[in-house]
């Protein structure tokens, strides 16, 4: 993974010391609460319900054990000993004092780690596909463009006050694990008609109030372009942006109001200004993919004496784990084995320090030292040699971090909900913790297959609800907590949004409506077709009958 | 006498910014609104004394340009710190229009933006808070390097390692 030099260093140290005077200047009163509120977002500082809560940048994911032995030792001295990863890949402590944060983001940045851009009406984390580097279908591993739209985002003097947020997601194949149709900026790289490989360029992707797949401004940009043509389009997007309304200042109404066409000629102009200014040296690349190298694979992985596949066959517990949790690698004898966040009961996305060091310590036994955040808010090792899994697997689940259900229907897309944030109008935790517990069984999961529920607590939409297979979204009836339902909605590469399948539910129905739905999909589907499939094919309203069937 | 921050350096200011309803002066360095200048523009040519336009994010910069070589500075209005539009509006003058005179931020201009205003090539200043301007000198120096190429380092960062 990206090793800071002395230039990357002294940048975030001198962003801590920034910082921390920020932070005096606003405790003395000298700064307003209005003056100091895009200066800490900008650090990944909210102020929320019960305290203020610190979004801790994981630049695409990528972890080292060290960094993760790190947060475990924030986490407790500093918060309530536990973290929660985000679908950006970041990770959040919601417990931190104010004055506190000065001296965490010291201690992140010993590790190379920050909290820069994590919030803010700025260029925020860049994320990426999990499987980067691994993924047999990979056109090219996107983590050193990942890496060089960092450093390009970080402290850009022009756009750190936007209109709005502002994602960008990259990815090197057309499996969409980063949701990079619903981003500000999605960029896969993908190879044109003569063999070269490039990116195609969507735009205008977004969630929230107003969901929206992103449209394609460019079928192939040469990759030596890439930071000239991004420089573009936030250019167009900072001088046209609304800043009148919030809710309309995401670039993605900046290109409905203007159309695509439109925006991709201003975009064209200004590019063809700073093309050759920005054009990016092939040292550079060069320098940047150096670090994101293979790892030492031993190419004999899957010839070395193992018990491997009778433990397959003695043990059903591992065998599960084995069938959900891990998936293929690129490299034969190698697997990828993903640490379910998802136990029953459990908050999504939220893991203690215990489990914590864990964790870096598997990584550093079996996974040369990394581990990696996911979108759907888990954890993964990439890099598992097949004969160390069960090894892996015992240790795993001695934590509780081995529920077998990974992109199952209680590998649930959960935020934090009325539990943690001010903006929420329900909650979401309890009730991804009820469906978990009522949906415990692994034989019955893997029956249902690959069900994606994602639950926000309000229609800001942070657990991406209108892009589920199952969304579900808290809204507010007169003090009481409802939820809307949406079907068929999808973030991967057949991005679409969810339909709506009738008026709001009460809150103590939703279990019920969970099971209905569920039924519904085992009468009707065919053969092997997943529960997406069968609403694609049989819309909703069958869905809409059996949920509503007794009001009739 | 109104204080600035120009050139990392607290000075008096020689500059009038004239209401569009005052009269001329016979003399001096005058700035007036876009509005004015765009009437008034054959008549203020003729001033003896320098000219600067005012402007903000929502005045296209476009309109301008062609009058850029008879203007010594351009003000640049953050009605709100957060209004980030002359931040390109900076960078186009001295990128793309070669603007060599004076760029100035008036308005809501906080010490906190100040080190990304300069990158921008704004570099003249008209704190909110007058009597801060000693502490606003450092930071300037808030960082000492830039992953891109901005006005005053031209060169991104990985030319420099």
């Amino acid at each position: 993974m990206y090793q800071y030099d002395a230039y990357d260093q002294a940048m975030i140290d001198q962003r801590v010391a920034q910082f921390r005077d920020q932070t005096n200047r606003f405790l003395a009163g000298e700064l307003t609460e209005d003056q100091f509120r895009p200066l800490r977002l900008m650090n990944g500082l909210y102020i929320q319900t019960h305290a203020p809560m610190l979004r801790v940048a994981v630049p695409y994911g990528m972890l080292s054990s060290r960094q993760v032995r790190k947060i475990a030792e924030l986490a407790r001295r500093y918060d309530k000993g536990y973290v929660h990863f985000t679908t950006r890949q970041n990770l959040q402590m919601n417990w931190p004092k104010l004055e506190d944060v000065p001296d965490i983001l010291a201690e992140l940045a010993s590790v190379q780690m920050h909290a820069i851009q994590s919030s803010g009406n700025c260029v925020r984390n860049t994320t990426s596909d999990h499987l980067a580097g691994v993924n047999i279908n990979e056109v090219e591993d996107p983590r050193p463009w990942a890496e060089i739209i960092r450093q390009w985002s970080t402290f850009h003097p022009e756009f750190a006050y936007l209109p709005r947020k502002f994602k960008i997601a990259v990815i090197g194949s057309s499996e969409d694990r980063a949701a990079t149709k619903l981003h500000d900026i999605g960029l896969q790289l993908v190879k044109n008609q003569q063999g070269e490989v490039g990116f195609e360029v969507l735009v205008g992707g977004g969630l929230g109030r107003t969901p929206v797949i992103g449209e394609q401004i460019r079928p192939f940009l040469e990759k030596q372009d890439l930071l000239s043509y991004l420089d573009a389009i936030l250019r167009v997007y900072n001088r046209f942006g609304r800043r009148d309304n919030k809710y309309k200042a995401r670039i993605k109404i900046t290109v409905r109001e203007h159309g695509i066409d439109h925006i991709r000629q201003l975009v064209e102009d200004e590019w063809a200004d700073n093309r050759d200014r920005l054009r990016l040296d092939n040292q550079e690349i060069e320098r940047v993919k150096q670090f994101f190298t293979q790892p030492d694979y031993q190419l004999d992985a899957t010839d070395s004496d193992s018990d491997y596949d009778i433990l397959l066959q003695q043990d059903k517990a591992f065998a599960l784990w084995v069938r959900q949790n891990t998936a293929d690698h690129k490299v034969p004898g190698y697997r990828v084995a993903y640490i379910s966040l998802k136990r029953p009961g459990q908050a999504p996305g939220d893991i203690t320090s215990e489990q914590l060091e864990v964790v870096a310590e598997l990584a550093d036994e079996f996974n040369f030292g990394e581990v990696r955040s996911t979108h759907t808010q888990n954890l993964v090792y990439t890099d598992v040699k097949q004969t160390d899994l069960y090894a892996l697997w015992l240790r795993l689940h001695a934590e509780d971090l081995a529920t077998p259900n990974i992109n199952t229907l209680t590998d649930i897309i959960c935020c934090p909900g009325l539990d943690y944030c001010s903006l929420a109008n329900a909650s979401s935790i309890a009730l991804s913790k009820d469906i978990s517990q009522q949906y415990d069984e692994p034989n019955d999961l893997h029956e249902l297959g690959d069900i994606k529920i994602k639950l926000s607590g309000c229609m800001n939409g942070c657990a991406h609800q209108s892009v589920g297979h199952i969304g579900i979204l808290g809204v507010d009836k007169k003090g009481e907590e409802w939820y809307q339902f949406t079907l068929g909605g999808s973030s991967e590469a057949d991005a679409r949004l969810g339909e709506r399948l009738g008026r709001a539910i009460p809150k103590e129905k939703v279990l019920t409506t969970v099971s209905q739905l569920l039924d519904v999909y085992r009468d009707l589907r065919q053969e092997e077709e997943s529960f997406l499939a069968t609403v694609h094919r049989i819309g909703v309203e069958p869905f809409k009958e059996r949920v509503y069937a007794e009001d009739h | 006498m109104r204080k600035i921050i120009k050139d990392r350096q607290i000075v008096t200011d020689d500059w009038q910014h004239l209401e569009d309803e005052t009269v001329l002066p016979a003399t001096g360095n005058i700035t007036v609104s876009i509005t004015r200048w765009q009437k008034q523009h054959d008549r203020l040519r003729l001033h003896e004394g320098s000219l600067g336009v005012r402007l903000s994010g929502n005045d296209p910069l476009e309109d301008i340009v062609a009058d850029l070589p008879f203007l010594q500075l351009v003000v640049l209005q953050f009605p709100v710190f957060t209004d980030g539009r002359c931040y390109s509006y900076a960078r186009l003058l001295r990128e793309r229009y070669h603007f060599a005179g004076e760029i100035r931020a008036q308005g809501d201009v906080l010490q906190d933006q100040l080190f990304y205003m300069s990158q921008c090539g704004i570099n003249s200043f008209e704190l909110a808070a007058t009597e801060r301007l000693t502490e606003a000198l450092a930071a300037f120096d808030v960082f000492s390097e830039s992953y891109q190429a901005t006005v005053l380092r031209p060169d991104p960062l990985y030319r420099r390692r």
